[in-house]
């Protein structure tokens, strides 16, 4: 298993990754780990390619056509490069969870919200089933508000708990790798201060490398902060290190809101 | 002398503000008489079939309408029940839907959810041509290639048949189903597939467990867009389904249909005037009632089953 120079585990990282939006050079070369058990957090100005390079680690760009990858993201133990055109981009969302900028709960249940990852997997024992969604209702702190109403439409529950939800949909798989887009610019301060104290839980669990345009949030949940511009890591390193002893001047004056 | 060219400008605004008024009137005028026209029509046909059906049961009681299961308006003693024309009419609907339902569907969820875009450019105009058949032809196609292959198989199968033209009402109502149900699933947000995928689904299962539950409220009311489509389907069933009555539900029967009954009429086999003439406008009003019967339910499934993305 490769490691950093502080000899931690690397759950993923890419090397020399390029990619093409047709013909639009979206991401250059792009060279970034993502610690195990850790929080990794993706900053830079709004189209800089943070969704891009984070949609990246679970081929959600396959659903489109004309985008194209070059290079390799290695995931962690079995060191796969999940860019093989080999390699089915089902297999790599099986182990990859995402959770997306806006809320988006199926039109089902609670309950089989978070089955859903499990019957897709062909689970069905129904004990089995109610165990594993405890559980993920729990990791997500949103078993104690909808204990008593897991039959009901998610679409009733209020923004930050469908966002939860989404969450707890897929901490119900286990995933190695969870990423998450902005999970909170749909959301109020309290609903937003929820999921980030939920990912601070969480980075004990499961390796997470999350998109913000929040900087204070990367610095409140992340352990390592990646500063991203024009489609480039312009920096990468420990998040307090990035954030007060920047080595690269953009970093420094995006960081200090000189930036445009 | 301030004053006199201010008002100039104030009255010449005032004249514009004027035409302009008189300018939206008018086509706010043109826009209501176009609205009138369509309601008015409604309520004209309405009043028709009502007040006509009033003059038939005022010779034939409402109960034998109901309840007798022979329809003979040119017997020497007519008999008017119209259960034998409404099992035709159900009977043939029924073979048309379970045609009709399943293929729609899975060509909807083909082209919304797996068909390229190359794929969809070249299928999607065939199905439009496939509506644009007078039904007419449907029909023949169903009498003169359809029932002898049905034949084929099954030699007790008469010449005419509410199985073939069924299966061929069928065909032709596909394209309704599968164009508005498509239309529903392309309109569930891309957001929710997304979801979907990133949860490690197959192409399948996206559209069979997330898309087509998020569009519930627009394929249900496909379905039953296609449903009134089947009642109210005449020149098929009235070529392919034969002309007689039949108090039965076994599709490999002949049959009429409410609609075909009219057809018959209004081609001249009876005199106008005549209680058996009245008698296509009592059949015309059960045939509106029922159709009026699937949108309101299909209104009540619409409000019942929209989401909220
Ligand atoms: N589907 C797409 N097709 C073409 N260009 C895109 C597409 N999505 C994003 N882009 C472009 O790629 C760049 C990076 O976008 P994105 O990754 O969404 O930025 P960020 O998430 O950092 O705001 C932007 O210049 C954007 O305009
Ligand atoms: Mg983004």
């Amino acid at each position: 298993m490769s490691t950093t120079e502080q000899n931690l585990p690397v759950k993923a990282f890419t090397r020399d990754f390029n990619f093409y939006y047709g013909s639009f050079h979206a991401l250059k070369s792009i060279n970034l780990p993502v610690i195990e058990k850790h929080v990794t957090a993706l900053i830079g100005p709004s189209g800089c390619g943070k969704s891009t390079l984070l949609r990246s680690f679970n081929r959600m760009h396959d659903l489109y056509p004309g985008n194209r990858y070059q290079g390799e993201i290695v995931l962690n133990p079995d060191n796969t490069n999940i860019l093989d055109t080999r390699v089915d981009p089902i297999e790599v969302r099986m182990r990859v969870g995402m959770v997306f900028q806006k809320p988006n709960p199926f039109p089902k249940s609670i309950y089989e919200n978070v089955a859903y990852g499990l019957r897709v997997r062909g689970e069905k024992s129904r004990s089995m089933l109610d165990d594993k969604i405890e559980d993920a209702l729990r990791g997500a702190s949103l078993w104690n508000e909808v204990k008593d109403r897991l039959n009901q439409p998610a679409t009733a529950l209020s923004g930050g708990q469908q966002q939860r939800l989404c969450i707890a949909r897929c901490l119900a798989t286990d995933p190695e790798l969870l990423l998450f887009d902005e999970p909170t610019s749909a959301l109020d301060p309290i609903a937003t201060a929820n999921i980030e104290e939920l990912v601070t839980q969480l980075r004990d669990r499961v390796t997470i490398l999350i998109v913000t345009h929040n900087m204070q949030q990367a610095a409140r949940v992340s352990h390592y902060t990646a500063y991203m511009y024009l489609g480039e890591v312009v920096e990468y390193g420990i998040t307090d290190e990035v954030f007060l002893r920047p080595k690269k001047k953009e970093t420094e004056d995006y960081i200090t809101g000189r930036f445009g | 002398m301030n004053s006199i060219p201010a008002t100039t400008v104030v009255s010449d605004r005032l004249a514009r503000n004027v035409q302009r008024n008189i300018r939206e009137r008018a086509i706010e005028s043109i826009l209501f008489g176009a609205a009138l026209v369509s309601v008015l029509t409604t309520l004209g046909i309405v009043w028709v079939l009502v007040s006509e059906s009033l003059n038939f049961f005022e010779h034939v009681p409402f109960s034998d309408f109901l309840t007798d299961t022979m329809w003979t308006p040119l017997f020497s003693e007519p008999r008017y029940g119209i259960l034998p024309l409404l099992m035709g009419t159900i009977t043939t609907s029924l073979v048309a839907l379970v045609v009709a339902i399943p293929l729609g569907t899975v060509i909807a969820a083909y082209l919304s959810e797996f068909a390229s875009a190359r794929v969809r450019e070249i299928v999607k105009p065939f199905l439009e041509l496939l509506g644009g058949i007078p039904t007419i032809v449907y029909g023949y196609f169903a009498l003169t290639v359809v029932t002898p292959v049905l034949q084929a198989i099954y030699p007790d199968l008469p010449g005419f048949s509410m199985l073939s033209a069924g299966l061929v009402m069928g065909i032709a109502i596909v394209p309704y189903i599968s164009s508005l149900t498509e239309d529903a699933m392309r309109a569930v947000p891309m957001s929710l597939r997304e979801g979907a995928y990133g949860m490690g689904s197959t192409r399948f299962q996206t559209a069979i467990r997330v898309v087509i539950p998020a569009a519930l409220s627009g394929v249900l009311s496909a379905y039953i867009l296609g449903i009134s489509r089947a009642v109210g389907e005449t020149m098929i069933v009235a070529v392919a389904a034969g002309m007689q009555p039949n108090f039965t539900m076994d599709p490999t029967e002949p049959a009429q249909t409410i609609s075909a009954y009219i057809v018959q009429v209004a081609l001249g086999d009876l005199p106008h005037g005549s209680i058996g003439y009245q008698s296509i406008f009592a059949a015309g009003l059960s045939l509106m009632l029922m159709t009026l019967l699937f949108n309101i339910l299909g209104h009540v499934i619409r409000r019942r089953y929209r989401e909220a993305y």
